[in-house]
């Protein structure tokens, strides 16, 4: 029976898209001089449960380089190698090609095979101890078919350059270098390799005998190479012994124990499969512990059996005193123990329950308001339970709904965390220092903002790096701090979410801005209020950005944030002072699923008004209400004439033509633009369930969706801005017809 | 063209199994559709007009917190007296994952053809165009012409889907 792996896939994308953002969080979070041994255990975790999963799945793009990056993560938290720099952003950019490639097979761009190989001889690179010793290392030819598997020690003297000898040996086959030697060290560390070739073992030893006197080397062959590389080598008169403690199946061990001294200290543990470890303990030196754990299918580590009697194995000697063996090797396993904790207190549901979950609770909610509606009727003395027992469970269902809703919810902290990272890519880019500060994010907003928040939020964040905060020259000529803050905050205001960007820059510049918009032929004055010419910065195509650098100033920035913001029923404001700095304002309602709204009716239709388009509502006295020749009419409020639009007739409604001086106005603002809208009658405001009408129908101009009423019946929900542009398209369109004539 | 392959269609889906449609009346003529396809029926109340489009789309109503638009089979197909009344029958339809409420004439029983029972359509009168006939069903005296109910649906002079999500189909 085949058995579909396809249908756990998504459940895999997403735990590898958390595993990734939980990696470079720590990875950006480390200290490079003094790594904490549970970070490093973290990022490792990480990477092997990618690994993991991409192999499980069959990934093996995925799955080859976690691999790769997994070996150097193994290495550096079993402090076998110092964590550097160059080792942290290796990782990091390879967890930007694994994202790339979770893209890819999500259906996107396939990523560049060179760039992965690129990345992975850099990752093997400084997976080599001493990496910088043996630069020309050759590392991982292409597999060769049928091959056999040897590993060889070196021991000096050696009579020649070890570089040379490996590439004598990568000639044969796919040579893996797995320490290189060191004559200074004492004892002397051996060179050691696995090489995979096609060759017979006898002539690897005839070359090596050739090059090198007969005691400084040694040659192994590993006969089992298959698969998981089980190859359990039993040497005579040796025995596995010890506590040695194994997970997974497939090893190879030698365990060559002289007798008697055998150990309470080999005590080994392995994680996976396909470990091959030579532990030879010299008698009455057993003083560490070759606690070696090797991840990869089949490899083997000889240690130098000859070795003076102090000898230490190799990987046990850098870590410092032995006994604290025991505890980090403990710790891990805590942690593990607690994450799964952790992982147990949440669950992943697909989003199409919880909606369906919010669907029957609006239901409920609509079933309790005709309850509601018809117990009004009642007598409240011989009902008196019944009433009771209603508006009871008007309090329950609303609570219930609360509850459901909050299903939706995610803290914010899902947008702001790949900030860090941003911003410490940019600054480095820039030759900026800049301190990043988050506030509030355990802010909850509704999850189909947390996509969508992310382009906008990353374009301002980008923006105020380039743009706004100055250069540490530049600052300190200033007088300010060298290094800039950049602040993003998160908090609830009434019904909407803020988010603020903020940076002590130099801010925006009234005088430049107006100038540039002069220049691109927008109608600006020298009256205008700050604010409407901040406003100026989301105009198509506007950028005051000296030179286009590859960070902005293509002028698309930021008319497509502003797009998108609005798209989600938000809104953006800027407020700037020079030299002081600036500060975007996002607000966005709490969610997408719930919308506050005005109903009204026209004529006996209910349709349901956004709220946070509405400015005001009023009913006109006949003067202020104005016909412009064949242009309809405007109303004057304050001083502002606003052109009128009639929803009855928008959606030509079958009914008497209403006088504007005899209906209600609502004043509607939309992309700056400011509308008056025709209505009926004002019936009420309150929260709405959105639903959209593409489900079963498909999209109806001047519509953003329809809504479900108290009585059970479906009201449709004005798309203002539609409404607003096309009102914009047919003034212009007549302004044009009048030109012509 | 279409009732050649669907009636090869037709001859090995059927042939054996014996399947059940239900018969609904427009105009004279008597119309069967696949069982599977219907999810229920019910009266016809409470539909939400919606602006500009075609004046057989009667608007949505609330099934059940599910926003589903109503089409009036009379009016497109200009069949029957077009009046709602506590008789007025909507037959609600699952059509490629969507859900569509269809207003006929009546709904009189729910038939069981085997493939043999269901004839290759000539080219005929009937109110409908014949892509969407897959074949005259024959039970006793009667005559039902049986219609791929989806095929319908997802058409362009239903006006029921963006051309994008028919084109998908």
């Amino acid at each position: 029976m085949t058995f579909d792996m396809s249908q756990f896939h998504q459940v895999f994308f997403d735990e590898t898209a958390e595993h990734l953002v939980n990696m470079e969080s720590l990875l950006l979070a480390i200290n490079v001089q003094q790594p904490e041994s549970e970070d490093l255990n973290a990022i490792f975790r990480a990477a092997h449960s990618i690994k993991g999963g991409a192999a499980t799945f069959g990934f093996s793009d995925l799955a080859e380089l976690t691999h790769v990056l997994e070996n150097l993560l193994d290495k550096v938290r079993k402090n076998e190698l110092p964590l550097s720099r160059d080792i942290v952003d290796a990782s990091l950019l390879s967890g930007d090609l694994l994202k790339e490639m979770l893209a890819f097979h999500r259906g996107d761009e396939p990523v560049d095979e060179a760039r992965i190989a690129v990345l992975k001889q850099k990752l093997e690179q400084l997976s080599v101890p001493g990496a910088a010793a043996v630069p020309s290392a050759p590392v991982a030819a292409p597999a060769v078919a049928a091959s056999g598997r040897l590993h060889i020690e070196i021991y000096p003297p050696v009579a020649m350059a070890v570089e040379e000898l490996w590439q004598r040996l990568a000639a044969l086959g796919s040579l893996q270098i797995m320490q290189a030697l060191d004559e200074q060290a004492d004892p002397v560390i051996p060179a050691l390799a696995v090489l995979t070739t096609a060759s017979p073992c006898d002539d690897v030893v005839e070359m090596l005998a050739f090059l090198l006197p007969p005691e400084s080397f040694k040659v192994v062959e590993d006969i089992t190479v298959e698969d998981d590389g089980v190859g359990f080598f039993s040497l005579p008169a040796l025995a596995p012994a010890g506590d040695i403690a194994f997970e997974e199946d497939g090893f190879g061990l030698f365990a060559p124990l002289p007798a008697s001294t055998a150990s309470p200290n080999a005590d080994i543990a392995f994680e996976e499969d396909g470990f091959g470890l030579f532990a030879p303990l010299p008698a009455a030196t057993a003083s560490s512990k070759p606690g070696v754990a090797f991840e990869e299918d089949g490899f083997g580590l000889f240690e130098p059996l000859a070795a003076a009697p102090a000898a230490a194995p190799v990987p046990a000697a850098h870590h410092a005193p032995s006994p604290a063996k025991e505890p980090v090797r403990a710790e891990p396993r805590a942690a593990t123990a607690g994450a799964a904790t952790a992982g147990e207190n949440s669950i992943r549901v697909s989003t199409d329950k919880v909606d369906l979950l919010l669907n029957l609770v609006g239901e409920l909610v609509i079933t309790q308001s005709m309850l509601m509606q018809y117990g009004s009727g009642l007598d409240s003395v011989e009902h008196e339970n019944l009433l009771n027992s209603i508006s009871l469970l008007q309090r329950n269902s609303r609570e219930l709904q609360e509850a459901v809703m909050s299903i939706r919810m995610m803290p914010i902290a899902f947008v702001f965390n790949r900030f860090p990272r941003v911003v410490r890519d940019l600054a480095g880019k820039l030759d900026k220092q800049v301190e990043l500060k988050m506030v509030g994010e355990n802010t909850e907003l509704d999850k189909g903002f947390i996509e969508k928040l992310s382009d906008p939020l990353t374009h301002l964040v980008r923006n105020s790096l380039d743009h706004g905060i100055e250069s540490p020259e530049q600052r300190r000529a200033k007088g300010k701090k060298e290094t800039g803050l950049l602040t993003l905050r998160a908090f609830h205001e009434g019904g909407s979410i803020v988010i603020e960007v903020t940076d002590d820059g130099a801010g925006l510049r009234r005088d430049k801005i107006l100038s540039k918009a002069r220049e691109s032929g927008l109608p600006v004055s020298d009256t205008m209020s700050d604010t409407e010419v901040w406003a100026l910065i989301f105009e198509p195509g506007f950028s005051t950005a000296a030179e286009v650098t590859d960070v902005s100033g293509r002028g698309v920035g930021m008319d497509v944030v502003r797009k998108n913001i609005v798209a989600m029923g938000g809104r953006i404001d800027i407020s700037s002072m020079v030299d002081i700095g600036t500060t975007m304002t996002i607000r966005l309602p709490l969610t997408l699923a719930i919308m506050d709204g005005m109903s009204i009716k026209i004529a006996d239709e209910t349709y349901v008004l956004p709220l946070n388009y509405i400015l005001e509502s009023l009913q006109p006295k006949p003067s202020e209400v104005k016909t412009i020749a064949g242009r309809g009419q405007v109303v004057s409020v304050r001083g502002e004439y606003l052109p009128i639009v009639s929803v009855a007739e928008y959606f030509s409604i079958d009914a008497p033509a209403s006088q504007p001086d005899k209906s209600i106005l609502i004043i509607v603002e939309s992309s700056s633009q400011k509308v008056a809208l025709m209505v009926d009658e004002l019936l009420g405001q309150q929260q709405f369930v959105v639903k959209n009408l593409e489900a079963n129908y498909r999209k109806v101009e001047g519509l953003s969706g329809a809504t479900i009423m108290g009585d059970g019946r479906v009201a449709l929900i004005l798309d203002v801005a539609a409404i607003v542009r096309m009102n914009l398209q047919k003034a212009h369109g007549e302004i044009l017809t009048a030109q012509l004539h | 063209m279409g009732v050649a392959t669907m009636d090869a269609n037709n001859s090995s889906d059927t042939d054996k199994a014996r399947r059940e449609y239900l018969v609904f009346a427009l105009g004279k003529e008597e119309y069967g559709i696949d069982i599977l396809k219907v999810q229920e029926i019910r009266g016809y109340d409470a539909v939400t007009r919606l602006a500009k489009s075609p004046s057989f789309i009667k608007g949505v109503i609330n099934l059940r917190g599910h926003i589903v638009p109503i089409v009036d089979m009379r009016i497109k197909f200009d069949v029957g007296n077009v009046i709602y009344n506590d008789f007025t029958v909507v037959i609600i339809l699952n059509v490629l994952n969507r859900t569509v409420g269809m207003v006929v004439d009546g709904v009189s029983d729910v038939i069981e053809l085997s493939g043999d029972d269901i004839r290759p359509a000539p080219e005929f009168g009937a109110v409908m165009n014949t892509n969407y006939i897959q074949g005259l069903g024959v039970v006793g005296e009667r005559m039902i012409i049986m219609v791929d109910i989806e095929k319908l649906m997802s058409s362009d002079e239903m006006a029921l889907m963006d051309a994008a999500v028919a084109a998908n189909v």
